[in-house]
Formats: structure tokens, sequence, C-alpha cells
């Protein structure tokens, strides 16, 4: 096991020194203010590089846009870092330690990666609070599946996510019958719910209203600091609301990166995307 | 306590609503009682005498019910349409099958300890795969092993390589068709295209009694019954919820957290089991099994009946279950050679025109009620 011990193997048992610390496998560990990390990652369909030696790392506690022309990749982004696709090469980490390309889906979930996709997701056979409650944290195996029952505790949490996403009163509604950006909403609230490190949201206002964007963005806000958030939108105000560092894609690498205001007078970004 | 009770659903899903209580009573008052007793008290000549073809074509019904029960747990629920549950049923029907042929013992054609097919065949031993087959438990121990093992293993890679949707279906007609082939060859030790048939007896006991017709019968009435309460169980458990949410949007159950694998695999063989089960009861009442029931077709007409009584209700495949199954024998008497066309024709007409099957007609008369 431990046969590549650090050089400075003294100080490795020294607990948070500045110089050393253990390194827990599986354990999600920031200590480098870095909270995702992704180094020259390509993925390639049939040839065609939706992703290409694209490098970029999210701090934690981050609130980050990111933006770009249809088909920058910008999907395909989330879809490594959340393991539904393979890079061809390259590497992920979640913190310093948290390998995500060797790791499936629900164990990166576990791990504290919380996504929302780019079309809204829910069950919608469901009940908006069986929902949540699928989506509570906690023992996710068949065996318990059997005797979970949801209450107490965990019923206040879910009536607290749901009045976060103003959905209380739709409780026992079927989430098929929501709007289109109530379904946003209640897929925000079922990644809250798990309380993840980092969220990954692919165009999570599309689709509402100009005042439900306005929440989100209040939203969002709140939650930079305890979470770490990357967000992908293509409406710029709502960018611009955000008042976060601004990462643009293009062709499957970074274009630029910077304030929104840097990004606006950014010569190729406005020839290759907010010119159009 | 928690204070927004009143926007929040109920704690408690009951397990089953009154008025299904009510449906179960009357289910086990006809054919735990009153069905078993007209059949065997009253005189061949009463108007209100049962006789054994309805007996007997009633429990082969019940056995089929059970089947498109286990069918609609697996694709109502789960999404995943299987067309080979022709395959598991017959599979039970064969491993219980191996000990009524045992239980034949010296009556058979050729007066030998070996069964008839064999002696025929000209094997002087049995082999090694039926030791044990004149063991009751055993075989029903296999009746459950035999399918529950190979729906698990085809299951695991299967669902493991997510193989999906209507790739899944070819497969699984695919199994069914190869194992079809394997049990036509004589050399199988299976009976070859005649398969099994000719019993005499079960545990001990005359196979043809009136009583153990009845005894038959009800055991499949009670089975039937108790897969309805166990899959309905299961449904109204997390473990339902998270099943109809694979169905819906597998990939949003994998980015919450959950494996889809191990859900579909125990929802899968639990099943399986089911058709397994019903396959046994099967094989004593109609008095035979070949290879014919892994035909492809037959796993087609399993979800036939599923989709006729309208999949994720468990109530509407049993309805859907009897209806064609009482159309077919009326049709195969009358009307043979239009069979075929009435089912087609039944399927297309629900498709288009109730896609919530029969059980659907049900729920729009009682809400036109309220
Ligand atoms: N599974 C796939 N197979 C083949 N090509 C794909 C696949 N997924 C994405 N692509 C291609 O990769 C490129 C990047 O797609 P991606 O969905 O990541 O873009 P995007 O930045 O999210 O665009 P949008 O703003 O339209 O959502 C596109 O050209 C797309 O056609
Ligand atoms: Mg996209």
């Amino acid at each position: 096991m431990n046969l590549s011990l650090p050089e400075t193997s003294d100080t490795f048992f020294q607990g948070n020194s500045s110089l050393g610390h253990p390194l827990l496998p599986g354990v999600l560990d920031t200590s480098h203010r870095v909270i995702l990390y992704l180094e020259e990652v390509t993925v390639t369909f049939d040839g065609f590089r939706a992703l290409n030696n694209l490098s970029l790392a999210i701090d934690a506690g981050e609130l980050r846009c990111i933006i770009g022309p249809n088909g920058a990749g910008k999907t395909t982004m989330m879809d490594v870092i959340t393991g539904k696709t393979r890079p061809d090469s390259g590497s992920i980490y979640f913190g310093q330690t948290i390998d995500l390309t060797r790791m499936s889906e629900p164990e990166i979930v576990t791990a504290g990666i919380g996504r929302k996709f780019q079309k809204p997701t829910v069950f919608e056979q469901h009940s908006v609070f069986d929902n949540l409650e699928l989506a509570l944290r906690g023992e996710k195996r068949v065996r318990h599946s059997w005797h979970s029952r949801c209450q107490g505790e965990q019923r206040d949490r879910i009536a607290e996510i749901l009045e976060t996403i103003h959905l209380l009163p739709m409780a026992r509604q079927q989430s098929g019958a929501l709007s289109h950006g109530q379904k946003q909403w209640l897929e925000i609230g079922m990644l809250l719910i798990q309380e993840p490190e980092l969220l990954l949201l692919d165009e999570p206002v599309a689709g509402m209203t100009d005042e439900e964007s306005e929440q989100s963005a209040e939203l969002f806000l709140s939650l930079a600091g305890r979470h770490s958030l990357m967000v992908v939108e293509h409406d710029m105000a709502f960018v611009s609301k955000l008042n976060s560092r601004v990462t643009v894609l293009h062709e499957g690498s970074v274009l630029a990166e910077g304030r929104m205001e840097e990004i606006r007078h950014h010569p190729r970004v406005i020839e290759v995307y907010l010119g159009r | 306590m928690d204070s927004h009770s009143s926007a929040l659903p109920p704690e408690k899903q009951p397990l089953l609503s009154p008025l299904a209580w009510k449906g179960v009573g009357l289910y086990a008052i006809l054919c735990l009682l009153v069905v078993p007793l007209l059949h065997l008290l009253l005189d061949a000549h009463s108007p209100w005498h049962i006789s054994a073809y309805f007996i007997n074509l009633g429990g082969k019904i019940l056995c089929y019910a059970i089947v498109a029960v286990a069918l609609d747990l697996i694709w109502g629920y789960a999404g995943i349409l299987s067309l080979g549950h022709g395959l598991f049923f017959a599979l039970g029907g064969y491993a219980f099958g191996m000990y009524l042929m045992r239980s034949i013992g010296r009556d058979g054609v050729y007066h030998a300890d070996l069964p008839d097919f064999m002696v025929f065949l000209n094997w002087k031993e049995l082999p090694w795969y039926w030791t044990g087959s004149d063991h009751f438990f055993l075989s029903v121990l296999l009746v459950l092993l035999i399918p529950g093992l190979l729906a698990f293993v085809f299951g695991y890679f299967a669902f493991r390589s997510r193989i999906k949707g209507v790739y899944f279906s070819i497969i699984t007609q695919a199994l069914t068709y190869a194992f079809m082939l394997l049990f036509f060859r004589n050399e199988t030790g299976f009976g070859g295209n005649n398969g099994f048939t000719d019993f005499k007896r079960l545990l001990g006991m005359s196979i043809t009694t009136p009583e153990m017709r009845v005894t038959l019968f009800v055991l499949s009435a009670l089975t039937l019954l108790a897969a309805l309460l166990l899959c309905r169980w299961m449904i109204t458990r997390k473990f339902g919820r998270i099943l109809t949410a694979i169905r819906d949007a597998e990939s949003r159950v994998m980015f919450i957290g959950y494996q889809p694998l191990w859900y579909k695999l125990t929802a899968w063989t639990l099943s399986a089991l089911l058709a397994a089960i019903a396959g046994a009861l099967y094989v004593p009442q109609v008095g035979i099994i070949n290879p014919s029931e892994m035909s492809p077709a037959n796993s087609i007409e399993i979800a036939i009946w599923v989709a006729v009584g309208g999949r994720a209700s468990l109530i509407g495949p049993v309805l859907g279950a009897i209806t064609v199954n009482l159309a077919k024998s009326w049709f195969t008497v009358s009307f043979p050679e239009y069979w075929l066309f009435f089912l087609g024709l039944l399927f297309v007409t629900v498709t288009l025109w109730l896609p919530g099957g029969l059980i659907s007609l049900l729920s729009r008369l009682r809400k036109g009620e309220s």
C-alpha cells in the first residue's frame, strides 16, 4: 500500500499543516482551493473533437459561468465530469485526490457532484414530493429500498427544499404537470437535497419567466460559498446578473476567461459568439 | 412534528384500497370456495355443476394470469419489455415435469424404470442432470433455481451492458428461440419435440381425480393472489418508486446516486421466478409440456395480454390474460382459422384507441359514476 510515501513523510502525518496533510482516498480534499480540475481533456465522436485539450479549474465555493456557441462542448464537458462520457485522454480530478475518470455515475454523485440536465429531467409520473424523496441523501441500495420510510427530519428537509424552490403548494401534484420553469426548479431542488459540494447546471433558466429567472439568480448567488457551482447559460442578461467569472468555450477548448466586462470586449469572443 | 403536513402527501400509502380489499375477498370466496364446491359436491347433471373442462381451463388461465402479472412488474413498472417470459414459464414447467415423469414409475408404455422417451432412445441410465428429480421438494427447488439463475445471469450481463428497449426485447426473443431449438433435440434429454406427457401421479396420488384437479386450481388461485399482493407491496415501497423512476428517466436515477442495475436485476429475477412458478402449476393441469411453449410467438402473446389488460396496473394484465384466453378457447373451437386475425385486431385496437388497456375502461366508468 504505502510504498510510495512522499519524501516528506515526516510531515506527512502532521495533519493539516501547510506542507503536507494526509491524503485520504475517496475523501474530497480542497486544501489547494481548487475543487475541480480538468487537464487536457479530449473527447472525440467519430473523429470529431467535441472537447479539444480542454483545461479548466474551479475553486471551492466559486460560482463559474460557462458560455459559448451551440456545439462548443459545454454539455459534453458536463458529461465527462459526471462519468456519462469517458474522455479519450486527459485527467479530471475532484479536489486533489478523487479521479473522476475511474468512477461510475452514481459513485460520482455520491462523491458530491450533482448535475442538472440541459433538458429538464424529472420523474414525470411521480409527485413533486416523491421526486425529492428519491433524491434525498442517504442509502441508495436495493436492500434499503424495501423498508425505507420518509418521515420526521427527512420530511422537514423536503419541505424546506420545496420552499426554496417555490413548489411547496404543488408538493402532491404530478411533476409532469409542472411548467417548464417549475420542472427546472424541481430538478435543481433534487440536486440541492443531496447537498452536493459541486453543482453542474446546464442551462438552468431556459424556459423560465423573467421573474423565475430573477429568483434563480438569487438562489444561485446564495448557494455560492457553501457550494461550488458551474452554470452553463446562453442568457447573457442572466449571466451578467450572476456577476461571476466567465469561461468562454469554443470548439472544445477555452477561448477566454475573465469577468463579464472583459469578456464582452474580447475580440475573438465577439467574433464567434457575442457578435452574432 | 412537521408544520407543512397539510401540503405534503400522507406518510403512509396503504397496500390496497378498501375497494381492492373487497375485490380480494370476493375473489377468495369465488375461487377457494364456490368453484371447488360446485365441482366437487354437485352431481354432474345439475345445472350449477362446474365441469372438469372448466376447472382445467380456469386453472390454466390462472397460471397465464400469474405470468401476465410477472411481465407487468418488469414491463409496466420498470419499462423493460421481455419477449422471452415464455422461456421462464416453460423452464419452470419442465423442472416440475421431470418430477411428474419420474412419478410415472413403471406404469409407462415400456414398464421400465426410465421415462419412456429414454427407453425409446435406448438410454440405459438417467443422465446426471436428472439426479434428484424423483424428490418432490428437490424438484420444487429446481423450479425456482434453474429459471432464477438463468434470469439472474442473463439480466446481469444485459443490464450491465446497458442493453435497453427494442434491443433487449429482441435478445429475449432470441434466447427463448435458442432454448426451443435446444429442447427440440432428443439428445438434450427432455423428450425432444414430444416433451413430457402421460403423467400419472403427483405426490403418490392420481393426477386425474376431481380432488387433485380442484387442489391444483385452488393452488393456482392462491399463487395468483400472492403474486398480486407481492408485486403490489413492492411497488408501494420506495423500491417501486425507484423502479418507475428508472422507467421514466434512467439517467436522472443514476445522477441522484442509484445503480439502476441492481433494481432492474431484482425486479427481473423476481419476475422470472413468478413465471417459473406459474409454469410448474400449469404442467400438471394441462398434462403436457413441450418445446412449443418456448416458441417466440408464445412470449409475444404474453405481452399482448398485458397490453390489452393495461400496463402498470397489476390487475389489468390479469383481466387481459382472462379475456384473451377465454376468447382464444372459444375461437379455437368455433373459428380456429380466425384466431390470429382476431388477436392481431384486438392488439391494434387497444394500442390505438385504448392505450391504458381494458382496466382504463373500468376506471373511466368509476370516474363517470362519482
Ligand atoms: N453522443 C454524441 N455523438 C456524436 N456527437 C456528439 C455527441 N454528443 C455531442 N456531440 C457533438 O459534440 C459537439 C458538442 O456538443 P455539446 O452538446 O457538448 O455542445 P453544447 O456546447 O452543449 O451546445 P448547446 O449550446 O447547443 O447545448 C456538437 O457538435 C455535438 O453534435
Ligand atoms: Mg448543451
